[in-house]
């Protein structure tokens, strides 16, 4: 499938002394759909948060459609990443985040055009007619003029991915997005985002409990503990017959439920 | 002592003069005031941690210190000052003063207001690849200033209040009007009631129209819903 449109390369992430990631190799082809799993604490919501941006590595780097994000040169050396560099690269990400963080002082449809109306001097009307577009795709057409706070949890986060879509981002990262929702609102939320993965065009990493979901939607998942990726392959292997006692472990704990 | 109706009615079209002195220094050193807080909060935000120390120093100063020794000093003592002593007009030098001064409880608003956005909102920005003045300008100030409107509206009234200081270094507003027929005329007490109705005619709806203000923005998203966005 060609160059990976991410690659992580001996990435470690401490904050304070706590070591959260211990040396993440890892390569996403373009289209690829990625599923993180393991247990609370592993470090996969850290890996994501990384390529949004959102937490510097402590050490390694990671590259993005080739270009390093965390290190740009400056007079024939490396040095850190400013917010030029970072803006540079960021827009071929787009990330939605368990608690939605949606704004709340401006309507749906606002949500959804602000970014692309100010990144671009985009035409303000054609950037409405797409949000528009992107609401009904996620079953929100009805509801383009309401506030957040009038919308339950699963249409907020379906609003939060309208808003990550508008951007047409290469990469997708969704954090827990299920998470914080109540059960039974989990299933439109999932709907959506098997529907994009079924695109295809975007690459998408997913951190998730829903191991189901998982097992329908990722070409390959990646079991993290303490640090390290102990173990991946494509979801029937490794979710049908896995090798290390860790996982074993932990998928035993999660039938139990 | 007789309370005499003719010297009252005789005061007040003069006082009324001095009154637009008084809510205009208000305004300018409002003004002043809104627009340097942000100054303090922007330099509490420096990364050096040095430099953000020392500014956060100079403002607990200003703020600790009387706003009357701060007139004076800036009136009477700046002026000495060598190399950058200026001498001020007593208007100039009130608005620095008491605009100073008030800039750093308004600092201290802001700052509140804009700890209390959700960090999901800084991130969401980032996700969108907002730069930093679009984050600023459209998602947290916007968030962060309209819950503090109050006690934004409040200084206001509190600085209002606290104009008549101007007076002691030569502002002739209000207070200053009223006592020159007093000293004139021997008849304090008319004038410094009109001068005390005036305040209370222009605070106490002012303080009305804040907790409608409050009101108002507050239906706009309702606290409780945000906190789960």
């Amino acid at each position: 499938m060609g160059k990976p449109i991410v690659n992580y390369s001996k990435i470690h992430k401490s904050f304070g002394d706590v070591d959260v990631l211990k040396g993440i190799n890892l390569d996403i082809k373009p289209g690829e759909k990625v599923a993180l799993i393991g247990p609370s604490g592993s470090g996969k919501t850290t890996i994501i948060r990384m390529l949004m941006t959102l937490e510097q590595p402590t050490s390694g780097t990671i590259l993005v459609n080739g270009e390093n994000l965390w290190q740009m040169e400056k007079k024939g050396q490396l040095v850190p990443s400013d917010d030029k560099h970072l803006h540079a690269i960021r827009g071929d990400i787009g990330m939605v985040f368990q608690h939605f963080n949606l704004f709340p002082h401006m309507t749906i449809v606002e949500n959804c055009m602000l970014a692309p109306a100010l990144a671009k001097k985009n035409d303000k009307k054609e950037v409405k007619i797409q949000a528009v577009e992107m609401l009904e795709k996620v079953g929100l057409g009805d509801k383009i003029n309401l506030y957040p706070a009038q919308l339950s949890g699963g249409q907020k986060q379906r609003v939060a991915m309208a808003r990550a879509l508008m951007m047409k981002p290469k990469v997708m990262l969704f954090d827990e997005v299920t998470s914080a929702l109540d059960p039974e609102l989990v299933g439109e939320v999932l709907e959506v985002i098997r529907d994009l993965a079924k695109e295809g065009e975007m690459a998408m990493i997913l951190v998730t409990h829903e191991m189901d979901f998982a097992l329908d939607i990722a070409d390959r998942i990646l079991f993290l503990n303490e640090g390290v990726i102990e173990e991946e392959g494509p979801p029937s292997e490794l979710l049908v017959n896995p090798k290390s006692e860790r996982l074993q472990d932990f998928l035993a704990r999660f039938n139990k439920r | 002592m007789t309370w005499d109706w003719g010297v009252f009615f005789e005061v007040i079209p003069l006082i009324f003069k001095g009154l637009w002195i008084t809510i205009g220094l208000t305004i300018a050193c409002y003004l002043f005031a809104m627009i340097f807080g942000f100054f303090w909060v922007f330099v509490a935000r420096i990364p050096s941690k040095t430099i953000s120390w020392i500014f956060r120093w100079i403002a607990e100063f200003i703020r600790s210190t009387p706003p009357l020794v701060q007139l004076f000093f800036i009136f009477y003592a700046w002026p000495m000052v060598p190399v950058v002593g200026v001498t001020l007009n007593p208007f100039v030098a009130a608005i620095l003063g008491l605009g100073l001064h008030f800039s750093t409880y308004l600092s201290e608003v802001y700052r509140s207001g804009i700890e209390s956005v959700d960090k999901g909102q800084w991130e969401a920005s980032t996700a969108l690849n907002l730069s930093t003045k679009q984050k600023w300008l459209k998602i947290i100030l916007p968030q962060a200033i309209p819950p503090t409107i109050p006690m934004l509206g409040n200084y206001l009234i509190i600085m209002f209040k606290e104009v008549p200081l101007a007076s002691t270094i030569g502002v002739v507003a209000m207070l200053h009007m009223a006592n020159d027929y007093g000293a004139q005329h021997w008849k304090y007490v008319e004038p410094l009631t009109v001068v005390a109705l005036f305040f209370l005619l222009l605070s106490y709806p002012s303080a009305l129209l804040i907790s409608k203000l409050e009101k108002k923005y507050n239906r706009r998203f309702d606290k409780k819903t945000i906190s789960t966005l």
